[in-house]
């Protein structure tokens, strides 16, 4: 069992959001390479190459960001970031810090280099069990493994619920309700907190960082850890004593050029004739 | 030979499987046998037995409840792990829609086994392929510790037939009180289309800022319905307003792999790509000449969207009548 310092489903705290008092909110920000730039697995040990790449904020994020900033102001309180990463994820901390942000907190550590999903929500499961929070948001899923699947893993690990792939959030006392986006409609969703909220890109609009925002954010506390710091067995993170494990990789076969053809009142004639011929239509 | 559980998954309308489920059957007999697992309201079983008979289930486990159906996602993983306890299942395959991949994610944790989402294919031996970085790299991977999970990505593999003899039996469902934390108070559906489902359709036409404004989606989907096909949007066409936000393809909305894809002004961003690069035949219209997107397409037509699209609809229906 990995991380088992996160320790078994604990019962939900008094929230400071019941007796009425302002709301902690913690905010998982993750640092991925820019889906616009060249993005690549390591041949060393098919990681992600994460020290070269064009690291950017992983855009569902900001999502979540936005609307933390936006619980804080309707009811007050305080948003913390956390990230689990490289020392680059610095720039993604900062980041979130000047659209607003109070703090941060980044676990860092050699050890967890090509830790797997479950690795990864136990360390994030042990450095939230370190902090105090009503709810925590997060994005519907980050654009380098795409898994989709942090906020689950953690509503496993820690117990709270999860409301997941929200499109609208509201607070109201201790109740959080979510509507979550499906095909053609939603579902309305309804959770006691504490509560972790996965958003999606519908939900609002990310402010940008206002010059003073980004000034301010120099000196707000970001506060670093390691996985000892946090109780947690590096030996049991990290690429050896993954759960899963890439076997080998290479690049998708370059498609042969197709057919281009020009207009030349003649286009609807050639593109009907090549369904035709392809047996389409 | 082992059981390969396969969770159902019903389709919008809640009547029947969804095709994703047949495809899973089907990718799950390369491991083993496959066993239906439904977990839903009284009743749900009923709906689908026919279909996972005949696509090689040889056993359905039947988990109804009222609770199970008033509970979002915690109340399969739960039922999936009290079975993985019991029958010890050569893996776990369950479709890679949204609540899927939940799904597979609180099954690892409560199992302490890995998991893998997204593949497209299973091997006999438990390597899965999966596409990374926006198509550009296939990657082959394995579960090292517990019983194998996986979410099988929609359209990657083409549902076979193999009747089974489907055998129900009955699960005794008690949620935990950790299974009973999110309520779904309430399923609304805004819009009703007579179109296929966008991750299911085996022909989408999508249009992007060439289209011009929402008005002028109506040639798109006049071109859809002359195929019988899907209609899907690119981002910047979603956030200009010209279609809603479910109906996007790409990196952050939906991934599809059909047999005909026809961008129709759509510059072909590597965030479009993401959603659409393994559609098997790929169709591009487009006044640019340099546009990315013809890099892709195996027929391009160079020119003005708003005379070639409603040409090519007339055409089409007038071959069909
Ligand atoms: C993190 C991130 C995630 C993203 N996720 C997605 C995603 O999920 N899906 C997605 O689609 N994009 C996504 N994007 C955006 C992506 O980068 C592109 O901006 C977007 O795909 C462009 O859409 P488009 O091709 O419709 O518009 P444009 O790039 O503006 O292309 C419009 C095309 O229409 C053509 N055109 C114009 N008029 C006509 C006409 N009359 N006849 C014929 N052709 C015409 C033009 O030549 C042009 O090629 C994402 C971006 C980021 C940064
Ligand atoms: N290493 C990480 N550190 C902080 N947050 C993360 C990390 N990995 C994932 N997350 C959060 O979980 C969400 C879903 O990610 P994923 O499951 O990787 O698609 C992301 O949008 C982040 O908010």
């Amino acid at each position: 069992m990995i991380g088992s310092e996160a320790g078994p489903a604990r019962a939900p705290r008094t929230t400071t959001a019941e007796v009425g008092l302002t709301m902690d909110i913690v905010v998982l920000v993750k640092q991925v390479p820019d889906s616009g730039g060249q993005r690549a697995l390591d041949p060393q040990d098919n990681t992600v190459v994460r020290a070269t790449a064009d690291n950017v904020i992983n855009e569902m994020d900001e999502y979540a960001i936005e609307e933390a900033l936006t619980v804080k102001e309707a009811h007050g309180g305080q948003v913390t970031i956390l990230t689990v990463g490289p020392d680059t994820a610095t720039d993604a901390i900062r980041k979130a810090l000047s659209m607003g942000a109070d703090r941060a907190v980044h676990v860092s550590d050699p050890a967890i280099h090509g830790a797997c999903a479950p690795q990864t929500s136990a360390i994030i499961a042990a450095a939230l069990s370190q902090l105090e929070y009503d709810l925590v948001l997060c994005g519907a899923e980050s654009t380098d493994g795409q898994v989709s699947v942090m906020p689950a893993l953690l509503s496993e690990r820690l117990g709270i619920p999860h409301l997941s792939g929200a499109r609208k959030l509201t607070v109201e006392g201790s109740t959080a309700r979510v509507e979550r986006q499906t095909d053609g409609g939603y579902w309305l969703l309804e959770a006691q907190l504490p509560a972790i909220v996965s958003t999606w890109d519908t939900i609002n609009e990310p402010r940008y960082p206002s010059f003073k925002g980004i000034m301010a954010a120099k000196k707000k506390p970001v506060e670093t850890r390691t996985l000892a710091d946090l109780g947690i067995d590096p030996a049991t993170i990290g690429l050896a004593t993954a759960t899963s494990r890439v076997v080998d990789f290479a690049g998708s076969p370059p498609k042969g050029a197709g057919v281009k053809v020009s207009d030349e009142g003649d286009g609807a004639e050639k593109l009907v004739g090549f369904l035709a011929e392809q047996k389409l239509v | 030979m082992a059981e390969v559980l396969v969770l159902v998954e019903l389709n919008p309308a809640g009547d029947g499987v969804r095709k994703t489920t047949l495809e899973a059957l089907t990718a799950a007999r390369a491991l083993g046998e496959p066993a239906a697992v439904v977990v839903g309201a009284p009743g749900t079983a009923a709906l689908v037995q026919d279909a996972l008979a005949e696509y090689g289930a040889t056993k359905v486990y039947v988990a109804e409840s009222e609770e199970a159906d008033a509970f979002l996602v915690a109340p399969k993983a739960e039922v999936l792990a009290q079975l993985v306890g019991s029958v010890s299942p050569a893996a776990v395959v369950v479709p890679s829609s949204p609540e899927g991949k939940e799904v597979a994610g609180r099954l690892a944790i409560k199992t302490g086994s890995g998991f893998l989402t997204d593949v497209t294919e299973i091997a006999p031996d438990g390597t899965a392929t999966q596409v990374a970085f926006a198509g550009q790299t296939i990657v082959h991977s394995q579960v090292t510790v517990g019983t194998p999970i996986y979410t099988l990505r929609g359209n990657s593999v083409t549902p076979v037939p193999a009747p089974a003899p489907a055998t129900q039996e009955p699960v005794q469902v008690t949620l935990s009180e950790q299974a009973r934390q999110t309520r779904v108070v309430d399923r609304v559906v805004e819009q009703k289309s007579s179109r296929p489902e966008l991750t299911e359709a085996s022909i989408v036409v999508s249009g992007g800022r060439g289209v011009a404004s929402a008005e002028n989606f109506s040639i798109i989907e006049a071109l859809a319905d002359s195929l019988g096909g899907a209609v899907g949007a690119s981002r910047a066409a979603v956030d200009s307003g010209f279609y809603p936000h479910s109906f996007q393809v790409g990196q952050t909305g939906k991934t599809v792999s059909p047999q005909l894809y026809i961008a129709v002004g759509i510059s072909g961003a590597i965030q479009h790509r993401a959603g659409m690069q393994t559609s098997k035949t790929i169709v591009a219209v487009n006044k640019d000449p340099e546009a990315p997107i013809f890099e892709l397409a195996d027929f391009g037509v160079v020119g003005d969207l708003n005379t070639i699209v409603p040409a090519a609809a007339q055409q089409i229906a007038a071959r069909r009548s």
